[in-house]
């Protein structure tokens, strides 16, 4: 294959990987910390899309719907969680599940009330516009490398808040021991706003700068929470480190596997055939990865807890 | 001989649905006739899905692959029989079939093949990793779905004739009708000896306390692989039946929605309840009805209304009903 081809379809799944990061950075945060499954996650990730198309509808720029989207997804999570959330976290896993579904509904049902039905569109900064020259001959577009680049940030930006910072010292003290904590006069419940607002907001972040590469619309955050799950199930729960990894092997491997599985089966089966196989095995193989790794380890890469 | 609140309850239900189509004739409103049929079918699946659940502590997230699969099986034998070219496992070759026997038993067939590769996997984790895996696995089946031509794709599957029974018209809703009520308490009575059985006995310790199944020589991991298996197949049998119901059968069935709204069923009318499936069911298709009539915006207040039942109703229509469940 070509070089340019190849190097291209690398950018792409590393930024979809990036992505996927900044959503299960928050889930498994999210889950490690307060041991809660959050399934409305995809639904603040919409919310930061809306918020950024709307605003920067309305002003014009779109630096101030990025950080619209950070405000209104951050401020989504804390009422959420200062509603609803927080009675759920002494309740098990299926009433967690049922009350952030019931909210998923509720979040898509309200979005289409306030917006319509019909998808906004977000254009992609001037200065993040055009295309840079890569390696083999070829251009990529700006504003993915940008995206990228956010990623990157946030990752060194998460792992220093967690392991240099006062906040960080207390969520790693409330994964490991949330009474003990509690007993040393940290105040639990701010903390666990915080840290749900914070997940919330790397939700949005994602949502706003996915926005301008595709249209948004109500439901948009449902494929990527699913995917962030995969990611997270991959990594180990509750493990920053984990979701990293599993959200570049998950990028990489569904951009991979669909330029590269159809042409892998046209070795031993005509054109036409190999392209319907090789799509419809390369719309698994995510999957099928998360299943070879669970049957390896049960627990995912890198367990937090055991 | 007494008898308890529950069981009372549980037989008005069940009269109640049977009942609703011929008071629709009555009325002159063969719709609420489809209306009955789909509460007897998602009250099936949600049975299936109330053993690996209710009884087993299984939350699974993907039961929708088993309710799609059904589906897909009734849609494909029948697409099969229609155009007169056989099935083609490249080993062996399978007629199509209009016969709903035969496809039900397809379904059956295809559901716990399914089941027992998804359980097979996911069952080697518990909790929020099971919750996680089974829905990605259905999420699997979804694409796949969608990128395989052959069926539809994205567009699904249209049956051109309604499956026939033999000796009976099922063109006609209401026959139609009692077909699937006749599974629906099948479902109910296999669910009712399953739960009283020695099976069923070691599948709710396993649920309670993994680690003293194991003490008394009972591997949990077996007996909660056959429960799941068991209840992917009678949800798998409700799908063909859904599929029948709609001549219709797409990727939507599949759907991580429906999953979603299989458990909205038995946590609705009660977990772990013979009946609460059913009393589910019936609450949620009246409600879709009825909201969907007033307002385009129902979900918003279905989600309003889940939400009220999660934080301050548990238990229920049958434990609001009947009060909590007593054990021995």
């Amino acid at each position: 294959m070509q070089t340019a081809l190849f190097i291209e379809q690398i950018l792409n799944g590393l930024q979809l990987g990036v992505m996927l990061f900044l959503m299960a950075a928050g889930l498994t945060l999210i889950f490690g910390v307060m041991g809660l499954i959050n399934l409305a996650h995809g639904s603040l990730y919409m919310v930061g899309a809306f918020a950024c198309a709307a605003v920067a509808g309305a002003t014009g720029s779109f630096w101030l719907g990025l950080a619209a989207s950070l405000a209104a997804a951050a401020a989504a999570g804390a009422l959420v969680e200062i509603l609803v959330i927080r009675r759920l976290y002494e309740r098990d896993h299926l009433d967690q599940v049922l009350a952030t579904f019931a909210l998923i509904l509720i979040f898509s049902e309200g979005t289409r009330w306030l917006f319509g039905s019909f998808p906004l569109y977000l254009d992609i900064p001037p200065l993040l516009q055009g295309t840079v020259p890569i390696p083999g001959g070829s251009r990529y577009q700006l504003y993915r490398l940008a995206i990228i680049g956010v990623g990157v940030a946030v990752a060194v930006g998460l792992f220093l808040l967690i392991s240099r910072t006062r906040l960080g010292m207390r969520i790693r003290a409330g994964e490991s021991d949330r009474e003990m904590i509690g007993a040393l006069g940290v105040d639990i419940r701010t903390l666990y706003t915080v840290v749900f607002a914070l997940g919330a907001a790397l939700a949005g972040l994602a949502g706003a700068m996915v926005g301008a590469l595709q249209s948004v619309q109500v439901g948009m955050g449902e494929p990527v929470l699913i995917l962030a799950f995969v990611v997270i199930v991959i990594g180990g729960i509750g493990s920053i480190k984990g979701a990293l990894v599993g959200a570049l092997l998950v990028g990489l491997t569904d951009t991979m596997g669909r330029i590269l599985l159809p042409q892998l089966f046209g070795v031993f089966m005509d054109p036409s055939r190999a392209g319907l196989v090789g799509g419809a095995v390369a719309s698994m193989l995510i999957y099928i990865v998360m299943a070879i790794i669970l049957a390896v380890r049960p627990q995912g890469l890198f367990a937090a807890k055991g | 001989m007494t008898i308890s609140r529950e069981t009372a309850i549980n037989l008005v239900l069940a009269l109640l649905l049977l009942a609703v189509p011929f008071i629709a004739m009555q009325l002159g409103k063969p719709f609420y006739v489809t209306l009955a049929t789909r509460m007897a079918i998602l009250g099936l699946a949600a049975i299936g899905l109330n053993i690996a659940l209710g009884l087993g502590g299984l939350v699974s997230f993907g039961h929708a692959a088993f309710f799609g699969i059904g589906g897909y099986a009734a849609g494909i034998l029948a697409s099969h029989a229609f155009s007169g070219q056989p099935l083609d496992f490249g080993l062996f070759a399978v007629p199509g079939s209009k016969l709903m026997p035969v496809i039900w038993a397809a379904a059956i067939l295809a559901g716990g093949l399914l089941a027992a590769a998804i359980g097979s996997i996911s069952l080697r984790t518990s909790g929020v990793y099971f919750i996680m895996i089974t829905l990605a696995f259905a999420q699997m089946t979804y694409y796949f779905a969608i990128s395989w031509p052959a069926y539809g794709g994205e567009d699904g599957l249209s049956i051109t004739i309604r499956s026939t029974f033999p000796g009976v018209n099922t063109l006609v809703p209401q026959n139609y009708f009692l077909i699937c009520y006749a599974l629906l308490v099948v479902g109910l009575v296999l669910f009712a000896l399953l739960r009283d059985s020695r099976f069923g006995a070691a599948l709710q310790a396993s649920r309670q306390n993994e680690v003293r199944v194991a003490s008394v020589g009972i591997a949990p991991f077996r007996i909660k692989l056959v429960a799941f298996v068991i209840s992917g197949m009678i949800t798998a049998l409700a799908g063909a039946l859904y599929a029948d119901l709609n001549r219709f059968v797409s990727p939507s069935m599949l759907s991580w929605h429906m999953s979603g709204e299989f458990i909205v069923l038995i946590i609705l009318g009660g977990v772990g309840r013979l009946c609460g499936p059913l009393a589910g069911a019936m609450l949620f298709v009246m409600f879709e009805y009825i909201l969907g009539g007033l307002t385009e915006r129902w979900q918003f207040f279905l989600g309003l209304l889940l939400l009220g039942v999660v934080l301050f109703a548990r238990g229920g229509l049958i434990g609001l009903l009947a009060g909590r469940a007593r054990h021995g």
